[in-house]
């Protein structure tokens, strides 16, 4: 086998540990020093008969495209043929709810997208960095719809031995180069996306996340505080004596 | 028993004259910032009117505060945790900013860059939300002064359960002003809306905050919150709401509203409650029973158990004093005559209202008979169905009999005390007729008519700052307080001392450069008594280039 090139090195290595490390350390600064823009910067005040239709419909197939991609980039291929899972089954299971998920998405995406630019209100508060989000978004999504089609369902590569091998190699610091130069471009270009749009991440609203209020359905209704925030458990060797 | 102290307010709708000063100071101080032009924590209502946001109160279209479930139990009437969640991605309920209005300046530019011309340069008005020419259509108070009249219909929510009784007598019934700020309630809807939990009750004073670095901007509270007082700051993409003017309060001062009201007509001052009551009291099955059950849940700091309660729940003994002497406990309580904003929206409001005579006397004097005569005045409020219903929707989920009973002390005291001032031997059956003796009923006088800053306005200053540096002398060395000889060794207590327990400052904080200013006098100077006899101290000898600091 040849050993990479320079651009490959470059592409496959050194870009995805330097968006790895520029994911973490932005959010941990941007956690640290703003927390008050820690946001979803809603639009919905400005328009929601658009919003009602696309936002869930982006969301909740993002959803399903990310337990999809949890399945397929984590899982290797001899654990589910170890429980009986044919390749044909898993095919299946990936095309249909995939493409459904993927339906959902990008109709959800156009949507707001057409939203955004058409209502003077919401694109008025539509910043720069929100206009390369939006489209990092769309190259990420279109590539992986198109990769899906074409190289995976029709073209017969198996990305299961391919990217997904790469991305579990990628966490245990060892990843196999010739595994992504050898990948259809349709991958490539939306693995490369998709690495360089977790580098944008930390500094653009999709920190909203990671702001997931799930704590919500386990916490009391009603919150108190106390305004004083020097209020501390009582110091070793000061405390009352309980009569 | 929980008992928690709960800064309150009451209004005086009476005496409201819809002047709007409240609202305009209160946005130049909170809300003339970017992203909350239409942002009013304060807003006047014209009653019978939609108010602000166009018929918030219809809370079947709006699904705010709490309901009772099938089973009886309260819940958050736009649904669970589960359904909030679910709904996250596009808030159903959410007030669209035409429900309020298009935020707009106008282009005065105009007016000092036009060129000399035959036309006088005009001012059109443009969006602050795009920038573009806009048309207005409406705004914060577009039927102000209408009293419901306003284009086709009534679109007041108030008025549907009333009828058709209303349109044909209604122009000429009555008009009053209803003030608003956030209800700060027990039962917080809001608070309990949040996802995030960004929202919460203060211990100390049970004002509503919202933590502006744990929003996440989900817009749940706004659509949980059935008076619509939480509003979204569309450029931080975060709630904010009427804070009470917490710093003000803390520091025992009126809010910005209240100060600069005209008329006199806000009172604030705390009342005692049971926090584990909260829910018990909020879950009554009947709408009409809330106010009497919201009522019983203040505790009446007179009470040695209570003050007892309240001592052992760490309140401080001179809020306890503040609580007795409050005016808005006494309106409640022993004056029966606050009622709060829509107990049936099941929130507890802790933003009180004494009901307007004005639309009774207005009547009677219309009809040429004596306006300050209590008998005319009773039979009014007997006869005038009309705007007692209003009221009723407004202030008692509906019962009649409890507004007409707050209407009638207020004439009894106008008729007694109209006696008094023109110096007739005034007739004591009068309080007698409303369940009063005459000294309450001059006391009460005193308070609703003369309202004294001092007496409007009992607002003991926040604590734990205070605490704090109190706590920091009393385990001191007494030496090192201000001017002593250790003064240096203590840099939390020594420079502020007493000083340092005034207002807010926080004797924890780091000193300030103003504070090192200050101080630098004394730099290079040693304190021997605070030498352990180790080592050699800096600045026992002078160095080298002269004392240091110098």
């Amino acid at each position: 086998m040849n050993s990479p090139t320079v651009l490959e090195t470059f592409l496959w290595v050194i870009i995805p540990y330097m968006a790895l490390a520029v994911f973490i350390l932005g959010h941990i600064w941007r956690f640290r020093r703003d927390r008050f823009g820690w946001t979803t910067r809603s639009s919905q005040i400005y328009e929601s008969k658009l919003l009602r239709i696309g936002s869930p419909l982006f969301h909740y197939g993002i959803i399903f495209v990310f337990l999809g991609h949890v399945v397929g980039l984590v899982i290797p291929k001899s654990w589910t043929a170890a429980v009986g899972i044919t390749d044909h089954m898993y095919h299946f299971m990936a095309i249909t709810i995939g493409l459904g998920a993927a339906a959902a998405t990008v109709g959800g995406l156009v949507l707001l997208i057409y939203r955004r630019r058409t209502n003077n209100r919401v694109f008025g508060a539509t910043t720069r960095l929100d206009k390369l989000m939006y489209l990092m978004l769309s190259v990420v999504i279109l590539a992986g719809v198109y990769s899906t089609i074409f190289d995976s369902a029709l073209g017969g590569y198996d990305y299961r031995e391919g990217v997904s091998v790469w991305f579990r190699q990628f966490w245990a610091f060892q990843p196999d180069i010739a595994l992504m130069s050898t990948a259809p471009i349709g991958f490539q270009v939306h693995v490369l996306a998709a690495i360089l749009i977790f580098a944008l991440w930390p500094f653009t609203r999709l920190v909203h996340v990671f702001a997931a209020p799930l704590g919500y359905l386990t916490r009391p209704y009603i919150i108190y505080r106390s305004k004083d925030r020097q209020r501390q458990p009582q110091r070793r060797g000061w405390e009352t004596i309980d009569y | 028993m929980r008992i928690m102290a709960q800064m309150a307010m009451v209004m005086n709708l009476d005496k409201c004259i819809g002047c709007h000063t409240c609202s305009v100071t209160c946005k130049q101080a909170w809300t003339n910032r970017k992203g909350t032009e239409y942002v009013w924590f304060n807003n006047v209502e014209t009653r019978p009117g939609q108010g602000y946001p166009r018929g918030y109160e219809d809370q079947e279209k709006w699904q705010g505060g709490w309901a009772l479930s099938r089973n009886g139990r309260l819940k958050l009437k736009a649904g669970g945790k589960l359904k909030k969640l679910a709904s996250i991605f596009s808030n159903p309920k959410l007030p669209g900013i035409e429900d309020y209005y298009e935020p707009w300046s106008y282009e005065y530019d105009n007016l000092l860059s036009a060129p000399e011309q035959k036309h006088i340069p005009t001012a059109p008005p443009k969006s602050l939300l795009t920038g573009e020419r806009m048309d207005i259509k409406w705004s914060g108070n577009w039927d102000d002064d209408l009293g419901g009249t306003y284009a086709k219909a009534d679109l007041d929510p108030m008025l549907k359960s009333i009828g058709d009784k209303v349109k044909l007598e209604f122009e000429e019934t009555f008009m009053f002003y209803l003030p608003r700020i956030c209800e700060h309630c027990l039962n917080p809807s809001c608070v309990a809306s949040c996802p995030s939990g960004a929202i919460y009750k203060r211990e100390e004073d049970g004002i509503v905050l919202v933590d502006q670095d744990s929003c996440r901007g989900w817009r749940m509270c706004i659509s949980g919150c059935p008076y619509k007082k939480i509003y979204f700051n569309h450029r931080t993409g975060k709630a904010e709401k009427c804070t009470f003017c917490y710093p003000r309060i803390e520091n025992g001062e009126p809010t910005v509203c209240a100060e600069t009201c005209v008329g006199r007509l806000r009172y604030i001052g705390l009342v005692f409650y049971d926090a584990d009551k909260v829910t018990e009291a909020a879950s009554v099955p009947d709408e009409k029973d809330l106010f009497a059950a919201q009522k019983d849940l203040i505790l009446d700091p007179h009470d040695p158990d209570v003050m007892d309660a309240a001592e052992r729940a760490g309140i401080p003994h001179d809020w306890i004093m503040a609580a007795q002497r409050s005016p808005v406990y006494k309106l409640i309580k022993e004056y029966d005559l606050a009622l709060p904003l829509h107990p049936e929206y099941r929130t507890m409001p802790m933003v009180w209202y004494i009901p307007p005579l004005s639309p009774v006397v207005d009547v009677v004097k219309d009809t040429g008979y004596d306006a300050e005569n209590a008998v005319n005045l009773f039979a009014a409020i007997d006869e005038l169905r009309i705007p007692i219903e209003y009221l009723a929707n407004l202030f008692t989920a509906g019962d009649t009999d409890v507004v007409a009973d707050v209407l009638r002390r207020m004439a009894a005291m106008r008729a007694f005390m109209r006696d008094i001032n023109m110096g007739i031997e005034p007739d004591v059956r009068i309080p007698h007729a409303v369940g009063m003796t005459p000294e309450s009923m001059e006391e009460m006088y005193r308070l609703l008519a003369i309202a004294k800053y001092d007496e409007r306005y009992v607002i003991p200053a926040g604590h734990s700052e205070q605490a704090h540096s109190l706590e920091g002398i009393g385990t001191d060395c007494p030496l090192n307080a201000d001017g002593g000889p250790g003064m240096n060794e203590m840099p939390d207590v020594a420079s502020r001392g007493f000083a340092g327990t005034s207002g807010m400052s926080d004797p924890l904080a780091e000193r300030s450069a103003e504070d090192e200013g200050e101080r630098s006098h004394l730099r290079g100077r040693l304190n021997l008594l605070n030498w352990d006899g180790k080592g050699r101290p800096t600045g026992l000898f002078p160095t080298v280039d002269g004392p240091a600091g110098a």
